[in-house]
């Protein structure tokens, strides 16, 4: 690393409380009646600290901040003024850093706009998840398609970035009804000074949540997979007629206005991890580590108390590990896996442990196309992209390391 | 004190006149195992405390589903109302067609028979099928109707149906409750006023029948005789006739029913012998034990030596079990030398075993002692017959694996087993069970009615009735038929062999000998199943159906179309990497067939499901 230039880190925040618990939902949230800010936010920024501290240059230059969660739109702004503030003391937070905000378009949360915007967030990305009441209802969400919208003009003008985001192939949905829906969704994105981006997930049955509780009941019926893949057919060509063409598999936005922190992941960057449940991968000693943090909000805020951090030990990832991630990240982006990216990340050339000859079925099928400067799926190869991982993964000859003695 | 005097007969050499032989033929849940056990109980062989339900059913699964496997034998000394004590020699027979030959040598070695009959169910197809084979070995049969002490017992009416169905005089029927005890002194008596004494000269040469013989830890091969004449005593030489070979006796002894060695075994009388022989595999069911330095003249009759009838692979499930496998069959041989078994490999299951049985009750014993006792997880390919295959050029050989089936050019007619085939059930069930036997070609050959229940007898051919027919049965009658059959025979047949095609690569666990007129039903019944199982893949995959280069049925698994994580959350790779290794393990247990691979679930799914 030392002749060249710090390529930066991306920082994930995580706050990892909500109001209520969406039933669809299995990420690392959790619904308290009292958080103690001001705990948390020196919590945070301890673990900022230290998370500098241990890489081995100073003061790191951080490209983006991203706050995820839970519902960071319910932190007070001055926790993320403060969090904003000790990144840029800690690291070097680059002049054009993207800073985004995970926000629920409630009128309460649309209140702080303002404020959030004050302490430095320079993008909003707000949980619409769908555009009439009824769906907002079964999905469990708080806000009505009324306050969303609302909430949406608010963010469109108050932040020079907005985007949001939609939850479809939802139980019952026709494909007429997600044209209309996405039809509408797409004016409202193509619009504004900020606008130009939008996620659209289709739906999936976690574990653990009371949704795929519901499926195994029999009490929701998921949509058949062939409609469901007409609609994400569907969703490619409307928003590419648009001018938002899909840019990863969920996330569509016009030319330059992807979302670089998110972009970052899918490269392979290197990443930290703030808050309870966050994941990093960060180089420590020369290698490329795997950093994780307590999930439970009590344990991670007691660990960072006591010993300035709530992550478990790093670990190591093998070569094979960082290929099968690169390609799994990579993979996901129009774009595809740069032979130059995976080569520095994994430390092997793309065309050695992955020769055209271990994929040309998956050539000839039309699932991936090969370039000079990578490895590329095509719109139909990203359509069943976790089938291609899984041929990809099994035919990666990697010869085996052998392990360091530290 | 009976004890005692028992001890002074067996040093005194048997009296024929105070031996009595006999079996007991029963239905399953009838009631033989507990009036075994009582018989025992009354007569002292065992101690109340060492009583334990169905003494005689040692293994596990006999205990459970209620049936012998292994001929079992026990001596009870009985002091009889005219104050003679009497040597009782209960032999416990298997009580399955597939071991029908077992029966009829477990059988020969008796006088005669209670017939046991449960007072409020009757006489079912099975028990049938035992007394005809009784009355066929000139037995003088008892009846007893059990089960009086139950509220449904209807004795009169089971009485009238035995007259009717099987056409023995019952109105001598003895009523019994072998769970109470009650009628059971009367039915001991009646054994020793009614049965006949056994025949024999002890001074002629040595002549015994080899009834069962098994593999006991502490003693060896363990063989179990029944003397006609001569005796039996340690330090003999004796020869099996049939066999050929030669083995010094050890030891000779009774079943109390504990193990009790006696200083000879003479005429009339049932015991063990061992004699340092090595393997079950060296005896013979229904072979002749002669004393070596004075033979007999002519063996005992009816000697056949044990056919598997029933063929199919046995495949570990994980193929890192093949090796326990091979020892856990060579293990289960030990006792059982009437199955056999060979390396078999296919490139959809991997390596196992092509395995021969007496029949299908047999195989699913077998299968069930592997997968419980040995713990192993099994993959059944579905169950074939020996067909015989008459080659153009005159040769004819046997067909155990649908795989094997040569070059149809070259045969020139393949011919299939027959059995006849005997089923009791309530009339309004009886239409049904017609449906069923006239969908598997079968042939009517007799139609009569005892009461409400019909007695259907059937000409079928085997190959049908492997495949699920006692499934259909039993679900056709709501469990109400009672099925029985033996073999007859050998007929030509429109035979072909039906290659079921994966991805235009054959399938070989799954290809089946089948009839013309029922492959296209059959072949299509595959390829919709299979392709209900096998999950969509990136590329379509063509399910097909044939005899020789011609398709008969086809099916296509279209290409998967979607199968993408749609949000990769937070930068949490790990939740992705999950998703990976699951993939990857689930790789491993794929088989390749050109570019696709099908999890080793789906073909044992395939197999395992019935027709429907």
């Amino acid at each position: 690393m030392e002749n060249k230039v710090d390529a930066g880190l991306a920082i994930y925040v995580h706050w990892p409380f909500c109001r209520s618990k969406c039933p669809y939902c299995d990420f690392n949230s959790h619904v308290r009646d009292n958080v103690d800010e001001a705990r948390w936010s020196r919590a945070l920024t301890a673990e900022i600290a230290h998370t500098a501290a241990r890489l081995e240059s100073p003061r790191r230059r951080a490209t983006s901040i991203f706050f995820g969660g839970g519902t960071p739109s319910l932190m007070p702004p001055s926790v993320a003024a403060a969090v904003i503030d000790a990144i840029a003391r800690h690291f070097t937070l680059a002049d054009d850093a993207e800073i985004t905000l995970e926000a629920n378009p409630t009128s309460a949360e649309a209140g702080s706009f303002r404020g959030f915007r004050d302490a430095g967030v320079n993008r909003l990305s707000l949980g619409v998840q769908a555009l009439n009441d009824t769906d907002l209802r079964a999905l469990g969400r708080e806000h009505s398609a009324a306050e969303a919208l609302a909430a949406l003009d608010a963010a469109q003008t108050v932040f020079p970035r907005a985007s949001f985001d939609l939850i479809y192939a939802r139980p019952g949905q026709t494909l007429n009804d997600w044209r209309g829906e996405l039809k509408q969704a797409l004016a409202l994105a193509g619009t504004g000074a900020g606008a130009g981006h939008l996620s659209l997930y289709q739906l999936t049955f976690e574990q653990g949540t009371p949704f795929f509780q519901a499926r195994r009941r029999g009490a929701i019926q998921p949509l058949d997979d062939d409609v469901a893949a007409d609609m994400f057919d569907l969703t490619q060509d409307m928003c590419e007629a648009a001018g938002l063409p899909a840019y990863e598999i969920s996330n569509h936005a016009a030319p330059g206005r992807e979302c670089r922190h998110n972009l970052n992941y899918w490269r392979y960057g290197e990443y930290a991890g703030i808050g309870p449940g966050a994941h990093g991968r960060l180089r420590l000693q020369g290698a490329l580590c795997a950093v994780k943090a307590h999930r439970s909000p009590e344990k991670w805020l007691a660990a960072v108390e006591s010993k300035g951090h709530g992550g478990e030990p790093p670990a190591r990832l093998d070569q094979r590990t960082r290929a099968e991630e690169a390609l799994m990240m990579g993979l996901r982006l129009r774009e595809g896996v740069g032979a130059e990216r995976f080569e520095a990340a994994t430390g092997v050339p793309l065309r050695t442990c992955l020769p055209a000859s271990a994929r040309q079925d998956l050539i000839e099928g039309g699932f991936l196309a090969p370039g000079a400067d990578g490895l590329r799926a095509t719109a139909k190869g990203r359509n069943v992209l976790d089938a291609v991982l899984g041929e990809l993964a099994a035919s990666l000859q990697i010869p085996a390391e052998v392990p360091v003695v530290s | 004190m009976a004890e005692t005097r028992a001890a002074k007969a067996d040093a005194g050499g048997s009296d024929l006149g105070r031996i009595r032989n006999f079996a007991i033929i029963a239905h399953i849940d009838h009631g033989k195992s507990t009036l075994a056990d009582r018989l025992i109980e009354m007569c002292g062989g065992l101690e109340s405390r060492e009583m334990k339900a169905q003494v005689l059913d040692t293994m596990d699964i006999e205990r459970e589903r209620g049936i012998t496997i292994k001929a079992q034998t026990v001596r009870l000394t009985y002091t009889a109302t005219n104050g003679e004590t009497y040597h009782l020699n209960l032999m416990d027979t298997p009580g399955h067609v597939d071991f029908a030959y077992e029966v009829s040598r477990s059988l020969a070695a008796c006088e005669g028979s209670i017939l046991l009959v449960d007072a409020s169910q009757g006489v079912e197809a099975q028990t049938l099928a035992n007394v005809y084979q009784a009355i066929d070995a000139n037995h003088e049969i008892i009846i007893a109707l059990n089960k009086i002490d139950l509220p449904a017992a209807e004795p009169e009416r089971i009485r009238q149906q035995i007259e009717d169905v099987v056409g023995l005089d019952a109105s001598e029927a003895i009523p019994i409750s072998a769970k109470t005890g009650a009628g059971v002194a009367d039915l001991l008596d009646a054994l020793v006023q009614r049965l006949p004494a056994p025949t024999g000269r002890r001074d002629a040469p040595a002549k015994a029948l080899l009834v069962d013989s098994w593999y006991d830890p502490y003693l060896g091969v363990v063989v179990l005789v029944r003397v006609h004449d001569g005796v039996l005593r340690k330090g003999m030489r004796i020869r099996m006739m049939a066999a050929g070979s030669v083995h010094t006796v050890e030891r000779v002894g009774i079943f109390s029913p504990k193990t009790t060695q006696t200083e000879e075994l003479g005429p009339g009388e049932i015991g063990f012998v061992t004699a340092s022989i090595k393997e079950v595999a060296d005896t013979h069911v229904g072979d002749t034990i002669t004393d070596d330095r004075n033979p007999a003249a002519e063996a005992l009759t009816g000697f056949q030596p044990s056919v598997p009838v029933v063929f199919c692979g046995l495949f570990p499930a994980d193929s890192a079990d093949f090796n326990e496998l091979r020892e856990s069959l060579a293990r289960l041989r030990l006792n059982d030398s009437s199955f056999h078994f060979e390396t078999e490999s296919s490139p959809a299951l991997g390596f196992g075993f092509r395995c021969g049985f007496l029949g299908l009750l047999h195989l699913e014993i077998i299968q069930e002692r592997l997968e419980r006792e040995f713990n192993l997880n099994l993959v059944t390919t579905a169950p074939s017959v020996v067909y015989r295959l008459r080659m153009t050029d005159g040769t004819e050989t046997e067909l155990h694996n649908p795989v094997d089936y040569p070059d149809v050019t070259k045969i020139a007619r393949v011919q299939e087993p027959w059995i006849k085939a005997t089923v009791m059930v309530p009339d309004e069930y009886l239409g049904a069970v017609l449906k069923l036997c006239e969908d598997r070609r079968g042939i009517q050959l007799d139609l009569t009615y005892s009461g409400s229940r019909a007695v259907v007898q059937y000409r079928l051919p085997l190959n049908e009735v492997v495949f699920d027919f006692y499934d259909r049965l039993k679900s056709v009658s709501r469990g109400y038929a009672s099925f029985d059959y033996h073999l007859d025979g050998y007929e030509d047949g429109q035979l072909v062999k039906v290659s079921i095609l994966v991805n235009s690569e054959p399938v070989d666990a799954l290809s089946l000998i089948v009839h013309r007129e029922r492959a296209e039903a059959r072949g299509r019944a595959i390829c919709e199943r299979l392709k209900k199982l096998i999950p969509r893949q990136l590329f379509k995959i063509p399910i097909q159906a044939a005899i020789g280069g011609k398709v008969i049925a086809r099916e296509t698994i279209s290409a998967m179309r979607k199968d993408v994580t749609a949000k990769c959350y937070g930068g949490d790779v790990s939740r992705k990497r999950k998703l990976l290794d699951k993939q990857k393990r689930g790789k491993k247990r794929m088989r390749t067939f050109g570019k696709v691979d099908i999890p080793q679930e789906a073909f044992i799914a395939a197999l395992r499901l019935g027709e429907e």
